[in-house]
């Protein structure tokens, strides 16, 4: 990107936010509001600063929580794609119930899966976040396995190919965006799984935990410095998505590969 | 020996369920080794599928399609016929000349023979520096040259093409139909063409195949005598403008035909 390239992407959104931060602050001094009904933005990062090692600790159990089960749900669910690219009837059984699964929030299953396990168990976080990614991955991949091109199968099977060469030199490459396309919504997604999951019980370690908790102590910056912690663990889970994203996709130009959102 | 003999092939799609269709109806053609046959109809004529009967994509319902004097299905396993279709079709995660390469990986060729091929493939559609490029920066011409060599890289004698260049502007049109002369008479290949176009039908064939729909049918085959050097001038000949006449002469009577006579069917136009 050029300078002017950068210039017009960075700069209006930086603007907005500069302006934002600002208008808060002066709503803040100027209507004298109390910090339990909102912090200024300064005080926020005063928390922030303030409390940098234990924000980061929280995010450490809450990021960590999040990529275990954004790993094991990425594995899954290809695994799982697969069988169902295999066996129509599995697939016909199957895919209704995942895109379904897809629409709602299955993230409220959690509270089961606290009482399935100890007290002190990072266990029922990683499951829900394994079971919210391992759909998304689930639906996306296998259509991205099912659908290649018409002319694509037509010109392989005038090649004679076998089943596991259209496998191999048709069906993966074209699954590839797909997948890609799911871990951009799958990436953010578990991050939110894992803070949401920590209001369902378990140790009080993680970022999510430390706001309800520090919000019950009316200790409202530190807990919105907590906020800040969720927001930027969110954005990195995300620009690694987009990354890897890049490195796969700029070979073929624009990426053809679609996607579903949950 | 004929390079594709078609023996009084029927085919019939979803037969026995309200949706069943007489694709095709008693179709007998002999094309002969060095021939360039177009085969040309109004849409819904089986020009198509009767191509990809040749080429084993589907099964005839009854007679049988031999290729290179074998049953079309070991033509198929042998890659003894390279296909083109009117989507390019490459694969936009290969570059040009590893697009090129894959129906001879398939064939299990090493990787420098393949390259090697590739680039000989590369200057025969004359885009020698185009190897390392991606698909998406092609122009849709470009794209299917690529194509044709891609078709033509295990050096088939038969080469079966499906309105190739139908997507395209009428100026790279004409231009790649002269190409493809020029390649076919550089290699003797014998061609199987389905167009829509007349002009196209015409300029490129030794010989038009006339079809009429439901069902589809084989109404006439017209030879057209215009040389084996066919150039820009020979589009501006008198002879070739006969042929076209001809030949859209035959079209019309097969739709007069088709609705006179009903078929069992509306004809929607």
């Amino acid at each position: 990107m050029n300078t002017r390239g950068l210039a017009t992407t960075v700069v209006p959104p930086a603007v907005v936010g500069v302006l934002f931060l600002s208008g808060w602050e002066l709503l803040v001094r100027g209507f004298d509001l109390k910090p339990y009904f909102l912090p200024s933005p300064s005080s926020i990062w005063t928390a922030f600063s303030d409390n940098l090692q234990l924000v980061w600790d929280a995010a450490v159990v809450s990021g960590t929580n999040a990529l275990v089960g954004l790993i094991a749900g990425t594995l899954l669910g290809i695994a799982l794609s697969f069988v169902l690219m295999r066996f129509r009837l599995v697939n016909d059984l199957v895919t209704p119930m995942a895109v379904a699964l897809n629409a709602i929030p299955i993230v409220v299953l959690v509270s089961i899966f606290v009482n399935q396990y100890q007290s002190t168990s990072e266990m029922p976080r990683r499951l829900m976040a394994t079971l919210v990614v391992f759909f998304i991955v689930l639906v996306n991949v296998a259509k991205g396995l099912r659908q290649v091109h018409p002319t694509h199968v037509e010109l392989l099977r005038s090649y004679a190919a076998s089943p596991l060469d259209v496998l191999v030199k048709a069906r993966i490459p074209n699954a590839l965006p797909y997948l890609f396309t799911a871990l951009k919504i799958a990436a953010p997604t578990a991050v939110i799984t894992a803070f949401v999951a920590e209001y369902f019980g378990g140790r009080q370690n993680g970022l999510g935990s430390r706001i309800t908790s520090n919000m019950a102590n009316s200790k409202n910056a530190v807990a919105w410095s907590y906020v800040l912690g969720a927001c930027l663990l969110g954005l990195a889970f995300y620009l690694i998505s987009i990354a890897l994203e890049n490195i796969t996709s700029h070979k073929r130009g624009s990426a053809p590969g679609g996607g579903t959102t949950p | 020996m004929n390079a594709v003999v078609v023996n009084r092939v029927s085919k019939v799609f979803n037969p026995g369920t309200p949706n069943q269709v007489d694709a095709l109806v008693d179709i007998e053609l002999s094309i002969e080794p060095g021939d360039f046959v177009s085969l040309i109809g109004p849409s819904g004529c089986g020009k198509s599928t009767l191509l990809r009967l040749i080429a084993n994509l589907i099964e005839p319902s009854q007679g049988d399609v031999l290729v290179n004097g074998k049953s079309a299905a070991q033509a198929r396993i042998d890659q003894d016929y390279g296909m083109a279709f009117q989507q390019a079709g490459l694969f936009d995660w290969r570059s040009v000349e590893k697009n090129i390469e894959l129906p001879l990986e398939l064939k299990g060729w090493d990787k420098a023979k393949r390259r090697a091929r590739a680039q000989e493939m590369l200057e025969l559609v004359k885009l020698p520096d185009f190897a390392r490029h991606m698909p998406w920066q092609l122009s849709g011409g470009m794209q299917q040259r690529v194509a044709i060599a891609r078709a033509l890289a295990a050096h088939p004698q038969l080469l079966l093409m499906d309105e190739p260049f139908g997507a395209l502007d009428e100026m790279t049109r004409e231009h790649m139909q002269a190409e493809l002369l020029n390649i076919c008479n550089q290699t003797g290949t014998t061609v199987v063409f389905v167009t829509h176009s007349i002009p196209e039908a015409v300029y490129l064939s030794t010989r038009v195949v006339v079809m009429s729909p439901r069902p589809g049918r084989i109404t006439e085959i017209i030879d057209v005598d215009l040389g084996r050097d066919r150039t820009e001038d020979t589009r501006e000949r008198d002879a070739f403008y006969g042929k076209i006449t001809e030949v859209r002469e035959a079209l019309r009577s097969v739709e007069a035909v088709s609705h006179g006579a009903g078929f069992g069917g509306v004809d929607d136009r």
